[in-house]
């Protein structure tokens, strides 16, 4: 492993399926345990900066380093030195002087990841940054298909929605490819990216031709911001367009799943009898969470010679 | 533990323990296992098995622990329960060693509470995996005594842990490396001696 | 004071003596002698007129943190310019007669290179109505370049407008073509790339859909439109479809987009970020070939210092803009020099001729520039190594700020004399004050 883990278009296939493996190892040593803590970074400091607010993402990571026995610092911008104008690189350089080890960062501006593992000298974990990547939901994705399906070789997998924004979209079509699955994106055109096609991805504009022959579909949130943009004439037509109901449903195989990186738009992108039904992993997506992101903290910090 | 002052060598053949050499071992031990099960449980109806669970520790006291279950069964012609815990996330020295792939943690499913825990390894050394198992134990459950079965000791202890159960004691110099070798995981049987950089 | 230029190579050509003498080139011929002339020896070097840029920032007033008049002056003349055009939007915005006398004042106080202000077309930038375009071409600066750089005069009724108005002045509109809400929250160009880092892209179409407007609108009223820092292919099939057709348009292109491309924002290293930004290879290629055919009339430099704190931050927080003075000439160089694209001539005619014309400083009054190397013109001149290579560090850059793209990268060319009618501004490669 790196140092750091930025992007899933960082990671090769041993990178990948060594997280997976770590996680599922994790998991079953944790099973049906009454004290679910590990030892293994007793003494390490993880710092949570978030700059966007992302409760979910933020206490699955906080819950994976205290498993770990890290100490966790949670540090949100929001009435914090950062409200009053001090730049992310003094923010880093004073957490990193307090004695963190590593920084977990939430960032509106794609690449702010990047630039944190250039000014510090301890890892850096992106927990989404802008619309660019938001690798530990992909590497959460990818183990929770391998749990459910037993294999990620050769399963096709459809992302349906808000592709050109979705960080989500982006971490796991790289990452879904380096471990060979076939991916297709569905959206309107309109919100799918310029150079969508050189991507390793099929593309299509048409949900129900794209659902039978899929063995996950991905559904994305639609941010609220996007509705009145002109991405779509309607919320009611793009709910009908590209919202999964249960009719939709109807048409998967008789195996296939349905995600959602959360938080759900019921209604919108996903009806409610679909996001509860038992082809869900939206419950499941959330505990396999935890799991991978004590795979990757142990990976990035366990053995790192400071 | 008796030790020669001269560090090992490697026989004739090649290694320290041949295939023959190891199977001879592992069968004193189980042997040494159904005694001490029966010493510690006097008057039981299964000589005190029952209570017994082996724990290997991998990578290969993983299959060394299915090994003497099996030789268990094969002599006393009763099944003892058998598991594995992998000790890397409750290492003390991962900074030096580096991280590693993890290995299945499997208890039985009679668990190990107020049971009679026997560790089992391949090699002991330091006494370092052998501290970080009684931790990772602690965390599973609480057995009634936990007792350490090892193939091989080489010495050069930096806890105070000995052994309950040694297939055979090894007089190392540092430098050395004891490599167990086994079926299940390296597709032959043997213990071999050789000199390297680093201990 | 009076100069003897020995041994220099005029355009590259044959070696000969160039006497310099009351502000002015007295001679230029072989084995020339004069007593009590001061001797540079410049064997070796190529003389080329004195550099005119169209586009400069020197943040002077308002951002003296960044750069000053004077401090971009001492960059312009390390860089072999002789004279510089100073960018609106300052603070206060250059809009008024009395900010652009302010501005050519400290310039002529500094007195390293002529700065020459460019008025603001609107008042504050804000793209709503004119500036006092006609008081400030009457001021003492003589501003004959309007711009509000930065912002794009979007509005077509008022672009065309100003077109209309400064031909009363012979005066150039200087176009930042980028139709904004094509470029809302753009951070770079907008392809393959931009699709991967998830970075807002800025299509080429936003710049090319306010060329082709403002070449039709210049074309319909018969006025002079020039086009700020031509980054794409299309732009400059329009430029060559709209020269064939007889509109007088002209256009620059910056170092910058000669020689980097999209693919260095795959750092998030705001030193990349630019406005137009960098763009693809494609396009780098066809900028370069559009320079060497002419369509394109001009290198500019689009010098934009930064502060540290405006660009040590994430990429979309940054501010756009990357150091140009220094390096400019020898970015020509290894883009178009040394690739075969351009002669030495051709270097003088796109780097000092063309501009000085646009910008109409070519006539006969003190500020003139991009006049030949001949006897009986004024002193602006240049000595370049052009064999000497080395590696940019911008600690070492005579900007007040440091966002050097070229960082690290080893480049031909070195200044090694510079003159500003007749005084040497540049000596040794050190700036003579």
């Amino acid at each position: 492993m790196k140092r750091h883990l930025l992007e899933s278009a960082d990671l090769d296939r041993s990178d990948a399926t060594l997280v997976l493996d770590t996680a599922a190892q994790i998991d079953q040593a944790l099973a049906g345990r009454e004290v679910k803590k590990l030892p293994t970074l007793r003494g390490r400091t993880v710092v949570n900066l978030f700059y966007e607010d992302s409760t979910r993402t933020r206490i699955s990571f906080e819950l994976a380093a205290k498993r770990l026995s890290a100490d966790v610092i949670n540090f949100s911008a929001r009435g914090s030195s950062v409200s009053k104008g001090e730049s992310l690189k003094d923010t880093a350089l004073t957490l990193e002087a307090m004695g963190s080890d590593a920084i977990v960062v939430r960032h509106a501006a794609s690449g702010a990841p990047h630039r944190l593992a250039k000014w510090v000298r301890g890892s850096v974990v992106n927990a989404g940054d802008g619309t660019h990547e938001h690798p530990t939901q992909a590497l959460l994705d990818a183990y929770t298909i391998r749990r459910r399906l037993g294999r990620l070789e050769g399963v096709r997998v459809a992302i349906v929605g808000d592709v050109l924004h979705s960080r989500v979209a982006r971490s796991n079509v790289w990452l879904l490819h380096t471990l060979g699955a076939e991916v297709t994106v569905v959206a309107p055109p309109t919100l799918l990216p310029v150079g969508v096609d050189t991507w390793p991805v099929e593309v299509g504009y048409d949900l129900d031709a794209v659902l039978p022959k899929a063995d996950v579909v991905m559904m994305l949130r639609v941010q609220a911001e996007r509705m009145n943009a002109s991405y779509f004439p309607s919320v009611r037509e793009y709910s009908r367009r590209y919202g999964l109901d249960a009719r939709r449903m109807g048409t998967l195989g008789d195996d296939a799943i349905v995600m959602h990186p959360g938080p759900m738009n019921r209604g919108m992108e996903i009806a409610a009898e679909v996001a509860d039904s038992v082809r869900s992993t939206i419950v499941e997506q959330v505990g396999n969470g935890v799991s991978v992101r004590m795979a990757v903290l142990y990976l990035l910090l366990g053995g790192s010679p400071q | 533990m008796a030790s020669s002052p001269e560090p090992a060598r490697n026989s004739a053949s090649g290694a320290l323990l041949s295939s023959a050499d190891v199977a001879r071992v592992v069968d004193r031990m189980a042997h040494q296992l159904i005694e001490r099960a029966a010493a510690l449980d006097p008057g039981a109806p299964d000589g005190g098995l029952a209570s017994l669970v082996l724990i290997g520790i991998p990578t290969r006291g993983a299959p060394l622990a299915r090994r003497l279950a099996a030789r268990i069964l094969a002599f006393s012609g009763t099944p003892v329960d058998v598991g594995t815990a992998d000790i890397t996330l409750y290492r003390d020295d991962l900074r030096l060693r580096g991280v590693r792939a993890l290995e299945p943690t499997v208890l039985p499913d009679a668990g190990i509470d107020d049971r009679l825990v026997v560790l089992v390894d391949d090699v002991l050394f330091s006494g370092r995996s052998v501290r970080a198992a009684l931790d990772a134990l602690r965390d599973l459950g609480r057995p009634r005594s936990v007792q350490l079965a090892v193939l091989v000791d080489r010495g050069h202890r930096e806890l105070p842990i000995r052994a309950d159960f040694v297939g055979k004691n090894v007089p190392t110099s540092r430098t050395q490396q004891v490599k167990v070798h086994l079926a299940e995981v390296d597709g032959v049987d043997e213990v071999l001696v050789t000199e390297g950089q680093n201990p | 004071m009076t100069y003897l230029i020995k041994g220099a190579q005029p355009y590259g050509g044959d070696a000969a003596d160039i006497l310099v003498k009351g502000g002015r080139i007295a001679a230029i011929g072989d084995s020339l002698s004069a007593t009590g002339a001061e001797v540079v020896d410049a064997a070796g070097l190529i003389a080329l007129p004195g550099l005119v840029d169209l586009h400069t920032h020197l943040r002077e007033p308002g951002r003296e943190d960044a750069e000053t008049v004077e401090t971009g002056s001492r960059a312009a003349a390390l860089g072999g310019f002789t004279a510089v055009h100073a960018m609106a939007n300052t603070d206060p915005v250059a809009d008024t007669a009395g900010v652009v006398e302010q501005v050519w004042r400290l310039g002529e106080q500094a007195g390293l290179v002529d700065v020459v202000p460019v008025g603001a077309v609107t008042v504050g930038l804000r793209g709503e109505r004119l500036a006092e375009l006609g008081a400030m071409a009457d001021s003492a600066a003589r501003v004959r370049v309007f711009s509000d750089d930065g912002h794009c005069v979007a509005d077509p009724a008022l672009m065309r407008r100003a077109l209309e108005y400064v031909k009363a002045f012979d005066g150039v509109v200087a176009q930042h073509a980028e139709e904004p809400r094509l470029t809302v929250g753009a951070q770079m160009h907008e392809g393959d790339r931009s699709a991967r880092l998830g970075l807002t892209g800025w299509p080429a179409a936003a710049e090319e859909a306010i060329i082709a407007r403002d070449v039709l609108l210049a074309g319909h009223v018969g006025a002079r439109l020039h086009v700020c820092h031509v980054s794409t292919a299309g732009s400059v099939e329009i430029l060559r479809w709209a020269k064939s057709r007889g509109v007088q348009v002209t256009a620059e292109v910056t170092p910058h987009h000669l020689l980097l491309t999209d693919a260095c924002a795959e750092s998030y290293d705001p030193v990349f970020k630019v406005n137009p930004p960098l763009r693809t290879d494609a396009d780098v290629e066809a900028v370069r070939l559009g320079l060497a055919d002419g369509t394109i009339d001009a290198v500019a430099t689009d010098h934009a210092p930064h502060a540290v704190e405006d660009k040590e931050s994430e990429w979309a927080q940054a501010r756009p803009g990357m150091l140009g003075l220094e390096q400019a000439l020898s970015i020509v160089v290894e883009t178009m020099v040394e690739t075969g694209l351009l002669d030495w001539r051709g270097v003088a005619d796109r780097m000092s001729v063309r501009p000085a014309v646009i910008a109409r400083l070519d006539g006969l009054g003190r500020r003139s520039h991009g006049r030949p190397l001949a006897p009986g013109e004024p002193a602006n001149l240049l000595l370049l190594d052009a064999r000497s290579r080395a590696t940019v560090d911008p600690a070492t850059l005579a900007s007040r700020s440091r966002n050097s793209p070229y960082a690290g990268r080893e480049l031909p060319g070195r200044v090694v004399a510079t003159f500003l009618r007749g005084v040497p501004t540049v000596l040794d490669g050190k700036a003579t004050r």
